[in-house]
């Protein structure tokens, strides 16, 4: 029988993890994903988890050990945030290139300057090309259940790439929910042993991986990572459905919500998902025609679902909590060059909120919905909408 | 693999009986990328002779990248693990923990070996922090640290174990400006701060001795540390047949004593501590990079080498 | 005279070795850099004088290729296809039974 408890997201994320065995955890501390380690080491340090534990020096090289793990064969695992994710960039793109299934949580945190440790998503989202596939959970149910979904689609031989789940700092991290912890039993059917037939470091097998790639072949071996992220468009909807099956929770890469009638279709990720959900029902009870939308995954970007999406809609506003400074959101980027060669698309919207853990409030949804009916009627205005700005300080 | 001991019917003379310690197999193969004379190809094959296929490698960015290959080939008859320029610690780390894991059996006797090998700019400067986190964990992994003295794969860049009065591409001299002004960095005291179970130095000239060193390394458990001095024909504008002797040199002139920390205890194998040791210039003097030095500069890194040639002594004195 | 130890490993690899690109682009053939025939980098050729040799060893142990192998009577052999002729051969043989000469092309 499935448990439930009351935990933080953190604790979600850990025994997410306690439950997939990964053999080799490393991993650093930060604000808001220290817990998850934490909680990782009393399962270890009680004999709970039978894994190797690397206390590491830096999140350079947790994530360089848990390369180092995977490449030697086992399952790794780690957790960070932010500045964490920053300083682990370069190796991401290194895991991903050797096609290491790596697993990290991510309590999503805004990044430094100036100083800010709670919640947007401007970690993952700047680590968005480094060929790692990319989830984002709204509640604490959804991390653990993300994390594991991670490991088997990140294992599956048609992906093998590395994944991370997000869950926002404080919002989830910090906040007690209840949530389901699925059978051990079933979790061990659900995720097999990590059996790697492509890379690993044994002396009885003496590969070479990393080497110098020349450009007569580095783009070969380039389009190997991008034609398996293509591939996971698929797998992900198959470890999906198996999950349901096995657990009971539906998933899916786009999540609507009362979107069938809808004119104007509100779109986010993690857990702002459930104040739009609830803002919707609202305005539904007023008779506007809105509905929202949740990107699950937002690597490999859900490009048809996007498609299908917009036929229903005349505006797509784009809710985001990131920003690439002179073009505008990322969300809103995958979602524009999702529809650029439709026949007939929607007015797109891009809406910067909530960064650094500026509170979402009805009030700031009630601004964007406003902007979005005006552009409806008139047409869009500007190209970035800024919301919950504090313009009397500016 | 024939077994030296045969010698196929000859009489092997004293002297050169030891040289069999080598082993006669090669892991390390031909066809590798190494500029001619290079110490750092020759570290490899003597590694590799050490280990035989018993032994995981990481190398991170450095010249033994380019040594070692591009795909889809390797000179590797091990496995390797090629990784990002200042990582090696930690990936070494990692490896040691997932074979642990899978329940293989580490280091000692017949177990494997993962080794580490960095050259000087990954170790002394990039790399030191995941040295740092590798040696104070205790993971049961061997680093080397192959010392060529610069960054030779970006085009000869000083690093911090670059000695005083050298040449490099950004430690030109000029009008207003010395050659290499810093004195080269201690990796090992540093490592041995750390108070690891063992760590030495080696050379490419004496392979007898650093092969004995790196099954010394396999045999004492927990994070084992060598530095082998590894000369660069290319980076040091020296021609490249004096390697060997350059090497030789390094430690005759005490520039690069070889020697032991063994739990505690320093042991020097060489040079000989009653002897004086050569004048630094006998080692200057072959290489380009030196060149420039005026004779105070020579007088600079004379004393330097001679001071800290006395303080090892002491250390081997006091701590023996 | 005995074989080279890598000369298995041509045919070896020869026989292996594919461009075909693989999940993570790993060269999974150990060794395969033997089908890179350095020898061709030579600008001096280490010339061997069996007569002054006394079978030390040094001209093989250094030889960072490693170009040099023995013989059945333990006499250096060397590899022309791999050797790089740095040099340090001639410079470490004790009884300069090794020169190095001008290639000729
Ligand atoms: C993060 C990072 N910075 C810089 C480089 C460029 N780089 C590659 S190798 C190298 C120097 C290597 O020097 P060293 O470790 O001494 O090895 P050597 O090439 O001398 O053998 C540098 C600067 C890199 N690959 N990665
Ligand atoms: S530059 Fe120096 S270290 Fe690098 S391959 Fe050439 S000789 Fe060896
Ligand atoms: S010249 Fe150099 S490469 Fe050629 S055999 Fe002698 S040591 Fe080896
Ligand atoms: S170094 Fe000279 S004497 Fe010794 S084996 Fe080689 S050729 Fe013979
Ligand atoms: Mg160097």
């Amino acid at each position: 029988m499935p448990m439930r408890k009351v935990m933080k997201g953190n604790e979600a994320a850990a025994w997410a993890a306690k439950l997939a065995k990964p053999k080799v955890i490393a991993a650093f501390p930060i604000t808001p994903s220290t817990l998850v380690p934490e909680k990782i080491s009393e399962f270890v340090a009680n004999g709970e988890l039978d894994a190797e534990f690397i206390k590491v020096e830096s999140e350079h090289s947790a994530i360089s050990a848990c390369v180092g793990a995977s490449a030697a064969g086992v399952r790794a695992f780690t957790a960070t945030a932010s500045q964490g994710l920053a300083l682990m960039h370069e190796i991401l793109f290194i895991a991903a290139g050797m096609r290491l299934p790596i697993v990290m949580a991510i309590g999503n945190r805004a990044l430094s300057a100036p100083i800010n440790i709670w919640n947007d998503w401007q970690d993952t989202i700047s680590e968005r090309d480094t060929g790692w596939i990319q989830f984002y959970a709204e509640n604490n149910q959804e991390a653990l259940d993300l994390i594991l979904i991670a490991f088997k689609v990140a294992e599956d031989e048609r992906v093998l790439l590395p994944a991370m789940t997000g869950f926002d700092a404080f919002i989830l991290t910090h906040t007690v929910e209840p949530v389901e912890i699925p059978d051990q039993e079933l979790v061990d059917e659900f995720l097999g042993e990590y059996k790697p037939k492509h890379a690993y470091l044994d002396p009885k097998r003496p590969i070479t991986q990393g080497t110098l790639g020349f450009p007569a072949h580095y783009m070969e071996a380039r389009y190997k990572v991008w034609e398996a992220m293509e591939n996971a468009r698929q797998v992900i909807k198959e470890v999906f459905e198996e999950f349901e099956k096995k657990f009971g929770r539906k998933y899916q890469m786009v999540e609507e919500y009362k979107t069938d009638d809808a004119e104007i279709v509100m779109i986010t990720m993690g857990s702002l998902a459930g104040t739009l959900k609830e803002f919707v029902d609202k305005k539904r009870e007023e008779g506007v025609k809105v509905g929202a939308a949740k990107i699950t995954v937002y690597r490999p970007f859900p490009i048809e679902e996007i498609r299908a999406l917009a036929k229903k809609a005349k505006v797509l506003a784009i809710l985001e909590k990131d920003i690439s400074f002179g073009s505008g959101g990322a969300v809103f980027a995958d979602v524009a060059r999702s529809l650029i060669n439709e026949k007939e698309k929607p007015i797109v919207l891009d809406f910067i909120i909530g960064l650094g853990g500026r509170d979402v409030t009805f009030g700031q949804l009630e601004e964007a919905l406003s902007i979005a009916e005006k552009a409806m009627k008139e047409g869009v205005e500007e190209e970035v909408y800024w919301i919950g700005l504090r313009k009397e300080i500016l | 693999m024939v077994p030296l001991e045969e010698v196929r019917g000859m009489e092997i003379p004293e002297n050169i009986k030891k040289r069999l310690s080598i082993p006669f197999e090669e892991n390390f193969y031909a066809g590798h990328t190494a500029c001619q004379g290079c110490g750092a190809a020759l570290g490899l094959r003597y590694v590799l002779k050490a280990y035989g296929k018993k032994a995981i490698f990481t190398i991170p960015a450095c010249c033994s990248t380019i040594i070692a290959g591009p795909w889809p080939y390797s000179a590797f008859g091990a496995p390797l693990f090629h990784t990002a320029f200042e990582t090696t610690g930690a990936v070494i780390s990692g490896i040691e923990a997932a074979l642990k894991a899978k329940g293989y059996k580490v280091k000692g006797k017949d177990g494997i070996m993962v080794v580490g090998w960095a050259g000087d700019g990954g170790t002394a400067d990039i790399g030191l922090q995941a040295l740092s986190g590798f040696l104070e964990r205790g993971h049961d992994a061997l680093y080397i640290m192959y010392d060529n003295e610069a960054y030779m794969n970006t085009g000869i860049q000083r690093s911090s174990s670059t000695p005083y009065g050298a040449w490099t591409t950004n430690t030109p001299g000029g009008k207003k400006h010395f050659l290499e002004k810093r004195h080269k960095k201690k990796v090992i005291d540093i490592v041995i701060a750390h108070k690891v179970p063992y760590a030495a130095t080696a050379s490419i000239a004496f392979p007898e001795d650093f092969i004995r060193k790196l099954k010394k390394a396999q045999e004492i458990p927990g994070p084992s540390f060598i530095q082998l001095f590894a000369p660069c024909p290319t980076g040091w504008r020296s021609p490249t047949d004096k390697s060997i002797e350059l090497a030789r040199l390094a430690v005759q002139t005490a520039y690069f004593p070889l020697f032991e920390y063994e739990n505690g205890k320093y042991k020097i194998n060489m040079p000989n501590p009653k002897k004086e040791p050569k004048p630094i210039e006998e080692f200057l003097k072959l290489q380009g990079r030196f060149k420039y030095m005026t004779k105070e500069d020579i007088e600079v890194l004379q004393e330097w080498v001679l001071r800290e040639w006395e303080e090892l002594k002491k250390k081997a004195e006091v701590f023996g | 005279m005995a074989e080279s130890p890598f000369k298995a490993d041509i045919e070896r690899v020869e026989k292996e070795l594919t461009e075909k690109m693989t999940p993570g682009a790993i060269a999974y053939i150990p060794g395969s850099s033997v089908i890179n025939k350095t020898g061709s980098w030579r600008v001096f050729k280490p010339e061997f004088n069996k007569d002054k040799c006394i079978r030390c060893f040094l001209c093989y142990t250094y030889c960072p290729e490693p170009a040099i192998y023995l013989d059945e009577e333990n006499y250096p052999v060397f590899d022309y296809d791999y050797c790089k002729g740095c040099g340090i051969c001639a410079n470490e043989c004790p009884t300069k039974a090794i020169t190095m000469v001008r290639e000729v092309k």
